[in-house]
């Protein structure tokens, strides 16, 4: 039995020589198809990779802790108690450094020359840095110092807007948790730049200490922030939903959760661009069911010589498959490679188009894309492609299996 | 001798049809690659343009003339002369150029309820000039849309009505800014909710008549902005250079220079729709290449033998040339009436509301509508059936180049 297939592949493999230039036509569009989908799932990758990590990193975090119903109406009173220790509690069952808490409010916001609603975020400076870049992009002046001074950090173009800087003061009115009115005046000690338009545009932090006595939080706040890799989400979810009460007033929220516009931007191009995918991998099995077509028909003759000789139509149809798999093998491993150095090169030298750059503001990448490198860039196209070469194989080889001996021998 | 070029195309013909399947192959992959480059496209214009439409629609216009500085800083302060004002602007504005405009106040402002504040932005508009020009009088879902500049209701968003909890027919307060710094309050009652493809529309802006606002706001006759459109909004700069020659000391700007990430997508999108046609023709062409070299290679004695009754070798290169072509027409025949039944069923749009909340937040709407330019397909066509000749003068090339004694004693290739 070893033996036979032995012969059947060679066979095969002599075969699809025959026609060198053919065969390497044919396994030249695989690798095309290859490298392309190898290049476009790579970049796809890398930029989803960008997209997410960039879009967390300002002031999302990984996943949040907050009170039922909160992330849909965001009412003052939705808040945690005794948010600090069930921080604490969190970061003790994670093992990890990155838990912040936060407050939300909103007042009006007056500089003497103007007046802006603005978001007031309250912050724990300590561990804020750990789940924000915001402590990191103050462009004028320094961030929060200490969990219970006076003190503002203002986004770009709100303080553009209020035409305040550094030093100048603030007046904050609004209403606290409890309905009451909330007013304080402090000073601006810093200025940051996010690159997100909504945040600069309309945000203001305050140490969360000094948050809560303005807007009478107690020791209540709206957000527990949770940082860490993305890679560890899932033990991270799970060290954190221990801490959380059982009565299931408190949520524990993934990113998808909190961004779901993100989330779901990335499946909405990811289908798109499977249509494209799709249109590519049909061609190139279009050309791959010619050349087995060609190659099964030019052969008539010789096929009948064979069965005459006594070689059953399974033999032939084994061949016939074997000679399309090599010919599919081939294009997939040379496809690989090739698709493999072409994102290698792109991931150490970047890769960028024109426009790219206002795309990038808008979607918070940067302008210059670095492919991902890993096996699920690698695989799936090339696959798809090896796939549907030996699905174009079957025509041929059903085409020939009512071929009789006679018959075929007289075709020329 | 000179062959008539009739019987070379009759030839051709023929040949074609000897080895059916192949041709048939041929034909359907040449036909599925069009396919894929018109549907493609239409669905990425179409995505596009919708984009571009709810842009301008979002009270962008295809221009905008603002005060120096507003665009900076959105301010009561930053007012330019209304059209009434302005003679020459109010001649330009009637012109059959423009098919619409109308002026706004557009300031900061915050919105309470008895439940909840949050900022927003306060746009004083003229109902009766808005519509045909933005989105809002064709949005409203309960309650009437504003009746006059002197409207004492307010429109709102449905989620910003959602996160204030209350309801049509409620009053809310407004507080904003006056020119000397003095924050303008007033109350109003709610008079209609509108509703957008984007969330973050509903939640920014609430309407009122803009007498009143002006009032509200202790304003002189000033207005912050005046919005006009044009007839196409891929051509917008020559209306703008003739509103800029007259708007004096405003800025004028177009929507391109508004929303730089439209105005780039509009490239990008040009840009990926010519790489498409390129990739899509690639593929195709290694199976034309190979279909085409097979079908010169087994007729190898048989050229050699029309060769050495006469037939010139720029005859035989011509055959082949007229065989591929015969091909690339029916190919191409057929893909267009494949792109043409397929887009048949969905010319009045695709509903992909599965995907909605991620498109929102790219800036579109939930209905995809593709959209057929003839440009498009002419060019998709056009790259099919050039560079397809183009790639069929190799084996063409090779099928004359064979000299006649070798060609009709060689059996095999």
């Amino acid at each position: 039995m070893i033996s036979i297939s032995n012969t059947t592949a060679t066979l095969a493999w002599r075969n699809l020589w025959r026609h060198s230039r053919r065969t390497l036509l044919t396994i030249a569009a695989m690798v095309f198809a290859d490298t392309l989908l190898v290049f476009m799932l790579g970049l796809q990758f890398g930029q989803y990779r960008m997209m997410i990590d960039n879009s967390l990193r300002v002031f999302t975090g990984q996943m949040q802790v907050q009170a039922r119903g909160y992330l849909d109406e965001p009412h003052m009173f939705r808040s945690i108690p005794a948010a600090d220790k069930l921080a604490t509690s969190i970061r003790n069952n994670t093992r990890l450094d990155a838990v912040a808490v936060r407050g939300y409010g909103f007042a009006l916001v007056s500089s003497g020359a103007r007046t802006i609603g603005a978001q007031i975020s309250g912050v724990d400076p300590q561990h804020e840095p750990l789940v924000s870049s915001i402590p990191g992009l103050v462009k004028q002046g320094r961030y929060l110092q200490g969990s219970n001074s006076n003190e503002l950090v203002v986004g770009s173009t709100l303080a553009r807007n209020l035409k305040v800087s550094p030093g100048d003061e603030l007046t904050l009115l609004g209403s606290g948790r409890d309905g009451s009115i909330a007013a304080t005046v402090a000073p601006v000690v810093g200025i940051f730049e996010s690159g997100n338009r909504d945040l600069d545009r309309q945000m203001l932090s305050m140490p969360l200490d000094t948050f809560r006595e303005v807007f009478s939080m107690g020791d209540h706040a709206h957000s527990i922030i949770i940082g860490g890799e993305r890679s560890q989400a899932d033990s991270i979810a799970a060290g954190a939903r221990a801490a959380l009460p059982a009565d299931g007033e408190l949520v524990l929220l993934s990113w998808e959760k909190l961004l779901p516009g993100l989330k779901q931007a990335i499946q909405a191009d990811f289908t798109s661009a499977w249509f494209m995918y799709l249109v590519l991998i049909v061609l190139v099995a279009f050309g791959v069911l010619n050349t087995m077509l060609m190659s099964v028909l030019e052969r008539t003759h010789e096929f009948g010589i064979l069965l005459a000789l006594g070689v059953r139509h399974g033999r032939l149809g084994r061949m016939i498959i074997t000679e399309s798999a090599v010919l599919a093998a081939i294009g997939l491993l040379l496809g690989m490679l090739a698709g493999g150095m072409v994102i290698w090169y792109f991931r150490v030298h970047g890769f960028t188009y024109p426009g790219m750059e206002a795309m990038g503001e808008r979607f918070n990448i940067p302008s210059v894309l670095h492919p991902e490198v890993s096996l699920r860039s690698l695989l799936p196209g090339p696959l798809a492609v090896f796939i549907a070469t030996l699905l174009a194989s079957l025509y041929p080889i059903w085409h020939m299996r009512k071929l009789r001996p006679i018959e075929a021998l007289q075709t020329i | 001798m000179k062959t008539p070029f009739s019987m070379l195309v009759t030839v051709a013909w023929r040949n074609l049809w000897r080895n059916h399947r192949r041709s048939l192959i041929m034909l359907a992959a040449i036909a599925i690659g069009l396919w894929g480059m018109i549907w493609m496209t239409a669905l990425m214009r179409g995505m596009v343009d919708q984009m571009i439409d709810d842009a301008i629609s979002t009270l962008s216009g295809h221009i905008q003339i603002h005060a120096p500085g507003y665009l900076d800083d959105p301010s009561v302060e930053h007012t330019i002369a209304a059209v009434a004002d302005n003679p020459e602007l109010d001649k330009l504005l009637h012109s059959p150029e423009v098919t619409a405009w109308s002026q706004r106040i557009r300031v900061p402002a915050v919105i309470r309820s008895e439940r909840d504040v949050y900022g927003i932005t306060l746009v004083g508009i003229d109902p009766q000039r808005e519509r045909g020009l933005s989105f809002i009088a064709d949005s409203v879902v309960s309650g009437h849309y504003l009746e006059s500049v002197n409207d004492q209701h307010v429109l709102l968003g449905r989620k910003l009505v959602e996160q204030l909890e209350t309801k049509l027919g409620r009053r809310i307060v407004i507080l904003s800014q006056d020119p000397d710094n003095n924050i303008a309050e007033r109350g109003f009652r709610i008079g209609g909710i509108y509703d957008t493809d984007l969330q973050a529309t509903e939640t920014t802006y609430v309407f009122a008549g803009i007498e009143t606002v002006r009032r509200m706001l202790k304003m002189g006759s000033g207005v912050s902005e005046i919005s006009l459109l044009g007839h196409d909004y891929r051509n917008v700069d020559g209306l703008a250079a003739e509103v800029r020659a007259v708007a004096g000391t405003a800025e004028t700007s177009t929507w391109l220079q508004l929303d730089p990430y439209m105005a780039s997508m509009l490239d990008v999108m040009d840009g990926f729709i010519i790489v498409w046609f390129c990739i899509i023709f690639l593929a195709l062409s290694f199976g034309l290449i190979n279909t085409l070299l097979m079908a010169v290679f087994e007729r190898t004695r048989e050229i050699g033998l029309i060769q050495a009754l006469g037939m010139p070798p720029g005859n035989i290169l011509l055959m082949v040339l007229v065989e591929s072509s015969i091909m690339l027409l029916i190919g191409l025949l057929a893909g267009n009436l494949l792109s043409w039944l397929t887009l048949l069923p969905i010319r009045d749009g695709i509903d992909i509301s599965a995907v909605a909340q991620g498109l929102e937040w790219a800036g579109m709407s939930s209905i995809l509508l593709p959209a057929v330019k003839t440009s498009d397909v002419l060019l998709a066509n056009g790259i099919v059936l050039v560079l397809g000749v183009l790639a069929s003068l190799f084996p063409a090339w090779r099928a004359s180049r064979k000299v006649p004694v070798e060609a009709i004693t060689r059996i095999w290739q």
